[in-house]
């Protein structure tokens, strides 16, 4: 009897055991994941705290599970995800800093919406050896004049912009003739306009750039500007300006006519949106950089992201937005594959080799690390062009172009590619 | 040819909006020199208070043309307000310091103050087109331009005027130039100093507040709208001369009219005509074109 109440009670013991070390095991460390974006200045507003956003929630659910497939594990295989978030804000050389800080408190960093920044922060990465997943910036050079191994870059790169509203606009204005442009006088936009510019002029032979205005960063008065634009008799004017420069060009300008006048591309004005929403006026041809915000496809996982972020934030998630969980997404995607049917967690090399070239589904449909020797993204992209229906802003006559149509070909450099006549 | 009237025009309104905000920066630099950094916050403060109060009002479904009175309420508010706190809370503390270190004293509450905006009105920008659309347009060598611009020359006109017969024409002005000239003396003959220091500060930030204020409509009001001020009016009253009210709206109508030419025929090089004016100057003249004599003192 004795014998058997032993037994009985080390068989308890060892249910209980069973059940209390459960959870202890599966309470490992989560995993760090060092978020960083513009939390502070200019770009805060339009991009850095929409990613933050974004990154939270994505985060929040994850951990709860309640993102939809093919993402239902728990966190990344089943470990739950904290974030580290620090401010981008500060110029490059402070965040290369700031990066060298962060390295030794996460596991994976996911950042940067400077074009400025990534290409300071990808060669510091590769040498802490610290795998850093690039979400926003657009500069193609990244991957086109450098090769790593421990940067990857999850958002398509700046040059599908541009090629696809020229695609655009062409298609539907076959006889314009002449264009001009007003970009922001550093990287960003002087690449966009460069690439735009290439585009216009490869697809159509012969035509005419009337002028190219470049006001400083963050002038947000474009007085002058806007008279030189209209005075020239440009057909179109393209502008990739973002955030306060860009409302200042709409609210200045459409007063004046520059939207009557002309047929306005803006290239990167998705995020403006929801800031002016008709204010814009109709006609004008918009992009997301990439299939984001009213361009994503009907899914499951668009459909999440949109309600999520909207219930929580009472507004809707813009590109930056996007491309923050599509980061975060992706590097899951690959986490999980690089794990497999095994327990154990895998190791960065691993996780490394699982994210080249792999293909994942981001709320912004299908992303393939096609470029860059496996580490940097192509996606489909989308144009429309604005409409007021019922006092809200819609974006109406969408085109979709197929990744391999605006994207140059692995091994080729996107300038090159725009000027040798955008073959696939 | 055609284009000569829209440059020259284009040229007026920005340095109408120059002036607006270079004038406090050099009437503050004229009587206290103090290089004040926070005028650029006191510039973003003017603008976002113009919004709420603004947005306010035209929430309200009161009369829009209201809202223009909202904006001087605004300026009057903030230069009031915030000048005060910082003349008497801190900068009264550090007067007879080094110029430079009353630089990094006024620069640390640039900082401070740009975070302040962001917590009390966060990052997003806010927009108040309302006023900008509200006198209509009217035509100028073919081209539409808005009568917002007629409005901000105007104002920049009657600022200026009546900054010059203050200071010239009546007593408070005088002694003003008194306490410019000589400190000390001023002190020993009975003016109270203290109190035309903060006064002058009052002024200046109410000038800046002003500037912020009524180019709030023109423009999206985002954080760091302060930063892109302080260099630009920096730089207009370096080249007219630090101190010197004349000196900032020759500047102003300078740099204006410069960088209107070169967007029209050399758009590149926007960036860096406003430098190319003050570089000019500056080797012609080292200390601008209307820098006040000074006395050696021993």
């Amino acid at each position: 009897m004795k014998q058997r109440s032993t037994f009985v009670l080390s068989g308890l013991m060892t249910l209980l055991a069973i059940v209390f070390s459960a959870p202890a095991s599966l309470a490992q460390q989560p995993i760090k994941v060092g978020i960083v974006t513009l939390l502070s200045g200019p770009a805060a507003g339009p991009f850095g705290v929409p990613a933050r956003n974004a990154a939270e929630l994505t985060a929040e659910m994850l951990n709860a599970g309640t993102v939809p497939a093919p993402y239902t594990q728990k966190g990344f295989g089943g470990t739950p995800i904290e974030l580290v978030v620090i401010d981008e804000a500060g110029g490059p050389q402070k965040q290369v800093a700031e990066f060298r800080n962060l390295v030794p408190r996460v596991d994976i960093v996911i950042g940067y919406i400077s074009s400025g920044d990534c290409l300071a922060i990808a060669p510091v990465a590769e040498e802490l050896k610290k795998l850093t997943v690039l979400f926003d910036c657009g500069t193609p050079r990244i991957f086109e004049d450098a090769s790593y191994k421990y940067v990857f870059r999850t958002g398509p790169t700046g040059t599908m912009d541009n090629v696809s509203v020229a695609l655009y606009l062409l298609e539907r204005n076959p006889n314009v003739k002449s264009f001009a442009g007003i970009n922001q006088n550093y990287a960003w936009g002087q690449d966009s306009w460069a690439d735009f510019e290439n585009a216009m002029k490869t697809l159509k032979p012969g035509i005419e750039v009337k002028t190219s205005q470049m006001p400083k960063l963050f002038a947000g008065q474009f007085g002058a500007e806007i008279t030189a634009l209209l005075g020239s008799g440009a057909d179109v004017v393209h502008s990739s300006m973002w955030g306060g420069d860009l409302e200042g060009l709409v609210l200045q300008g459409a007063p004046r006519g520059l939207f009557e006048k002309h047929k306005v591309i803006l290239s990167a004005g998705e995020p403006a949106i929801n800031r002016l929403g008709t204010r814009i006026p109709d006609g004008t041809i918009l992009g997301a950089r990439g299939p984001f915000g009213p361009f994503a496809p009907d899914t499951e996982l668009s459909k999440w992201l949109k309600s999520g972020y909207q219930d929580r934030y009472q507004v809707p998630p813009n590109y930056a937005s996007f491309k923050m969980a599509q980061a975060i997404l992706g590097v899951k995607a690959a986490y999980e594959k690089a794990k497999g049917a095994g327990n154990d967690a895998p190791d960065q090399e691993k996780i490394i080799a699982a994210l080249e070239n792999l293909t994942f589904e981001g709320p912004g449909g299908t992303v393939k690390m096609a470029l860059g020797k496996g580490h940097q993204a192509i996606m489909d992209n989308a144009v429309g062009t604005t409409k007021s229906e019922g006092g809200q802003l819609r974006m109406v006559d969408i085109v979709r172009y197929p990744a391999d149509r605006v994207n140059p070909p692995e091994g080729m450099k996107s300038e090159a590619w725009i000027k040798s006549g955008l073959k696939k | 040819m055609n284009a000569l009237l829209p440059i020259a025009f284009d040229g007026v309104a920005y340095a109408s909006w120059l002036f607006l905000v270079s004038a406090g920066l050099t009437l503050i630099y004229g009587v206290m020199r103090i290089l004040n950094v926070a005028h650029g916050s006191l510039y973003a403060l003017g603008a976002y208070a113009a919004c709420s109060l603004a947005g306010a009002w035209l929430a309200n479904q009161l009369p829009a043309a209201g809202s223009f009175a909202m904006l001087l309420l605004a300026s009057v508010l903030v230069g009031c307000i915030a000048g005060t706190l910082l003349e008497r809370g801190l900068l009264q503390w550090m007067y007879g310091r080094d110029e430079v270190v009353l630089v990094l004293i006024t620069y640390a509450v640039f900082l401070i103050m740009e975070d302040v905006i962001k917590v009390i009105w966060g990052v997003d920008s806010l927009l108040l087109p309302e006023p900008y659309a509200l006198p209509g347009s009217f035509s100028l060598g073919g081209l539409p331009y808005p009568v917002y611009n007629l409005l901000l020359i105007g104002l920049a006109l009657v600022t200026g005027l009546a900054l010059a017969w203050v200071l010239n024409r009546t007593r408070q002005g005088k002694m003003l130039l008194a306490v410019i000239h000589d400190r000390e003396m001023s002190m020993a003959v009975g003016i109270n100093v203290s109190r035309v220091y903060l006064a002058t500060f009052v002024v200046g930030a109410t000038l800046a507040a002003l500037g912020g204020a009524f180019t709030a409509p023109t423009v999206a009001v985002t954080p760091g709208i302060g930063v892109e001020v302080i260099v630009l009016a920096f730089a207009v009253v370096v080249i007219g001369g630090l101190g010197s009210l004349g000196g900032a709206a020759l500047g102003a109508l300078l740099v204006g009219l410069v960088r209107s030419a070169t967007v029209h025929y050399w758009p590149e090089a926007e960036l860096f005509s406003i430098y190319a004016v003050m570089a000019i100057v500056l080797i012609a003249r080292p200390k601008g074109l209307f820098a006040a004599q000074e006395a050696r003192k021993i």
